[in-house]
C-alpha cells in the first residue's frame, strides 16, 4: 500500500548532539498518529522534520512519494498544514484576520464559507471581531487551529487528502475543548486527511488515535495501538513511573493513572 | 517560551471587539488629506499664493488682469513650491513605508530605519561619496553625483540592514532589546565616520554634508524628484505582493513557512526595499527620523495592523505628514526655515516613548 508520508532511517544532529536517531515511519491517508514521550524525546523535532521545516542530517522524507526537500512551500502548504506550539503575535489582529491567514492567496469571497465553518468548529463564533492579544491563551490556540483548519480545507480542496500536523494543540485547552479537537481530527480523518499530534497526556491520545508512537531519547520505542503501547512496561521504561492500566469496558480502550515514581515503587 | 519575552503587545483600549474600515475608505480618505495638505502647502509660504489664484498659478485657468503677479505666482510654484512638495509627499511615503515594511520585518512596532542606524549607514556612505570621490575625480563625479549619491546611500543603508539583521535574529527569532541596542551601536558607528569626514571635507565638501544631517527639503528640484519617483514606484508594486507575506511572518518565520511562504525571498525583498527607500531619502533630505514609526503606529490604531492595507496607507500617511511638517517648516519661523528633522523628531520621539512605555516589561531589556 502506498503512504502518504513516510519518513526513513531520519537522524539530526544539532551541534553534535544526536536529537533524532534513525526514525522510520509511515502513515497512511486517514490514519490518526500520535506521539508521545517525555521532554526532550525529539516529539517535536520530529513533527518539523516532517513538516519540512527542519532539514534532516541523514534520511528522508517524502510526502506523496516526493522527498520534501523537492518541494516548493507554497506547494507543500496545499498538502501539509501545521499548528505549532508557541505562537507570539506582536501586533494586534483580530481572531478573523488570523483564521483569514489560512487562505493563503485564494480570494476572501471563496473562503469566506471555510473561514465562518473553521470559525464555528473551534467555537470562537463570538469572538470574531476580538484582537488575539485579548484573549485568553487558550482562545488564541483555537483561533490558530481554525487558521491551520482553513488552510487544509483550501489545499484538500484543490489537491486531495493532506497531512495535518499539531505539536501540543490541546497545552492550553480545557478538557470540553480538548475532546472538541479530538472530533475535529476524527472529522478530518474520515474524509482521508493524515493526523499526527505530539501529545502529553496519555489518556487524550488513546482517545484520538488509532496508533501510538513512544519516543525516547530520540529513538522511537514503540509503534502500535493504544492497547499495544500503553503497557505498564513502555510507560515505565519511557516515563520512569509506575501506573496503573485499565480499561474503559464500554469501548475496551486502555486508561493509565500514574501510581508513582519508578524509582519508590520498586520493591 | 523565550519568544514570551519577546512579545510586544499593543492591545486596543477598548479591549472587546473592533470594528475597522475598509480599504475603500481609508485609501480615498488618506488620498483626500494628501490633496488638501498640497493644496494648503502650495498657498502658504514666504510668497503666499492665495487659493482663488492657485488656478491660475498652476496654468489651469486663463491669467487674469493682473499679469505680473500671475507670472511671478506661476515661477514661484513650479520652479521652487511644487518640486519641494512633490519631494516631501515622495520622500515621506518611502518613509512611512520603509519602516512599516521593517516593523513587518522584525516583527516589532519600533522598528524604524532612521532610528536603529540604518538612514546613518546611508548617510555615512554618501558623505564618503562626496568627500572621498570628489577628492579623486572632481569634475566627473560632480557630474555624477544625482546618481552617485542615492547608489551610495542605499548601498550604506543595505549594509547597515543586513549586519543588524544578522546581530538580531538567531535562528528565525529576533530579540528586539539586540536589535535596538546594537542599532544604536551602528548609529554611533556611522556618527562616529560621518564627523571624521566632516573633520577632513573642505568647505564646500562640508557645506553640502551639513546641508542632509540637518534633514532639508530646501534643496529639492524636478530633478531630484525624478531620482526618487522610480525608488517609490517599484517600492509600491513591490508591496502589492508583500502584504500576505508579513501577515504570515508576524506569527514566525516557521509558521510563515508553514503557510507557504519562501521567507528568505521574502525576507531579502523585505531589506532591499527598506534599504533603497531608506537609502534615497538619506541621499536626498538627509536624515529624517521618526516618520517611520509615527505613520505605522497611528494607522495600526485605526485600520488594524494587516499590511496588505497597512503598506499602501503607510504611503499615503507619510506623504501626507512630510507634506505638512515640510509646510510647518518654512513657516513658523518665516524667514528662516526650521530644520524638518527636528520637527519630525519633536512629533514622534515622544510617541516612540508612548509605545515603549506601553511595552514595558515586555521588551525583556
Amino acid at each position: 500500500m502506498t503512504h502518504l508520508l513516510t519518513a526513513s532511517d531520519l537522524s539530526l544532529t544539532i551541534g553534535g548532539a544526536p536529537v533524532l536517531r534513525q526514525v522510520d515511519l509511515n502513515i497512511s491517508k486517514g490514519e490518526m498518529v500520535a506521539i508521545v514521550g517525555p521532554n526532550g524525546a525529539g516529539k517535536s523535532t520530529l513533527l518539523r522534520l516532517l513538516s519540512g521545516e527542519l532539514r534532516p542530517t541523514r534520511g528522508a522524507v517524502t510526502l506523496c512519494g516526493r522527498d520534501l526537500r523537492g518541494w516548493p512551500p507554497e506547494q507543500l502548504a496545499q498538502r501539509r498544514a501545521m499548528l505549532s506550539q508557541h505562537i507570539a503575535v506582536s501586533f494586534p489582529f483580530t481572531v478573523s484576520e488570523i483564521v483569514q491567514m489560512g487562505r493563503g492567496e485564494r480570494a476572501l469571497s471563496a473562503t469566506r464559507r471555510l473561514i465562518d465553518a473553521a470559525i464555528e468548529e473551534v467555537g470562537l463564533s463570538g469572538f470574531r471581531d476580538r484582537e488575539l492579544p485579548t484573549l485568553s491563551g487558550g482562545e488564541q490556540q483555537r483561533a490558530h487551529l481554525a487558521r491551520i483548519l482553513v488552510q487544509l480545507a483550501c489545499g484538500e480542496a484543490a489537491s486531495g487528502p493532506a497531512l495535518l500536523l499539531l505539536d501540543e494543540p490541546t497545552s492550553s485547552l480545557d478538557l470540553r475543548h480538548q475532546i472538541a479537537l479530538v472530533d475535529i481530527c476524527r472529522t478530518r480523518a474520515r474524509n482521508g486527511t493524515a493526523v499526527i499530534a505530539v501529545l502529553h497526556d496519555l489518556n487524550l491520545a488513546v482517545r484520538l488515535a488509532d496508533r501510538i508512537v513512544v519516543m525516547h531519547d530520540g529513538k522511537v520505542v514503540a509503534d502500535g495501538t493504544p492497547r499495544e503501547t500503553m503497557t505498564r512496561d513502555i510507560i515505565r521504561q519511557v516515563f520512569d513511573i509506575d501506573a496503573a492500566i485499565g480499561t474503559v469496558t464500554t469501548t475496551d480502550m486502555p486508561y493509565l493513572l500514574p501510581q508513582s515514581m519508578h524509582p519508590l515503587s520498586a520493591p | 517560551m523565550s519568544s514570551a519575552t519577546n512579545t510586544p503587545i499593543a492591545v486596543s483600549r477598548s479591549g472587546g471587539s473592533v470594528r475597522r474600515p475598509t480599504a475603500s475608505i481609508v485609501i480615498p480618505g488618506l488620498l483626500l488629506l494628501l490633496l488638501l495638505a498640497v493644496v494648503l502647502s502650495a498657498t502658504v509660504g514666504a510668497a503666499g499664493i492665495p487659493l482663488v489664484r492657485l488656478p491660475s498659478a498652476l496654468g489651469l485657468a486663463a491669467l487674469d488682469a493682473n499679469a505680473a503677479a500671475a507670472a511671478r505666482d506661476q515661477l514661484i510654484l513650479w520652479s521652487i513650491r511644487l518640486p519641494r512638495i512633490a519631494v516631501a509627499a515622495m520622500i515621506g511615503g518611502m518613509l512611512g513605508a520603509a519602516g512599516a515594511i521593517m516593523q513587518g520585518l522584525f516583527r516589532h512596532p519600533l522598528a524604524d530605519p532612521a532610528l536603529v542606524g540604518v538612514a546613518s549607514g546611508g548617510a555615512l556612505a554618501a558623505a564618503g561619496a562626496i568627500v572621498l570621490g570628489d577628492s579623486q575625480f572632481a569634475e566627473h563625479v560632480a557630474m555624477l553625483q544625482p546618481v552617485l549619491l542615492p547608489l551610495a546611500a542605499g548601498l550604506g543603508s543595505l549594509l547597515t540592514t543586513v549586519i543588524l539583521y544578522r546581530i538580531a535574529t538567531r535562528g528565525g527569532r529576533t530579540s528586539i532589546a539586540i536589535f535596538l541596542l546594537a542599532g544604536l551601536a551602528i548609529a554611533a558607528i556611522a556618527n562616529a565616520g560621518i564627523g571624521l569626514l566632516v573633520f577632513i571635507a573642505d568647505d564646500r565638501q562640508l557645506r553640502d554634508i551639513t546641508f542632509w544631517m540637518l534633514g532639508s527639503l530646501s534643496g529639492a528640484t524636478w530633478r531630484k524628484a525624478m531620482t526618487v519617483l522610480p525608488v517609490l514606484a517599484l517600492g509600491i508594486t513591490a508591496m502589492m505582493f508583500l502584504g500576505r507575506g508579513l501577515d504570515v511572518l508576524v506569527l514566525g518565520e516557521s509558521e510563515a513557512f508553514h503557510a507557504g511562504i519562501h521567507v528568505e525571498r521574502l525576507k531579502r525583498i523585505c531589506i532591499i526595499l527598506v534599504s533603497a527607500m531608506t537609502g534615497v531619502a538619506v541621499s536626498v533630505c538627509g536624515v529624517i527620523g521618526f516618520v517611520g514609526i509615527v505613520v505605522p503606529h497611528l494607522l495600526r490604531l485605526v485600520i488594524g495592523p494587516g499590511h496588505r492595507l497597512l503598506l499602501p496607507a503607510s504611503v499615503c500617511l507619510g506623504a501626507i505628514l512630510l507634506v505638512g511638517a515640510d509646510t510647518l517648516a518654512r513657516t513658523i519661523v518665516a524667514p528662516a526655515e526650521m530644520p524638518i528633522g527636528v520637527l519630525t523628531a519633536a512629533v514622534g520621539a515622544p510617541i516612540f516613548l508612548m509605545i515603549l512605555l506601553r511595552q514595558r516589561g515586555l521588551v525583556g531589556l
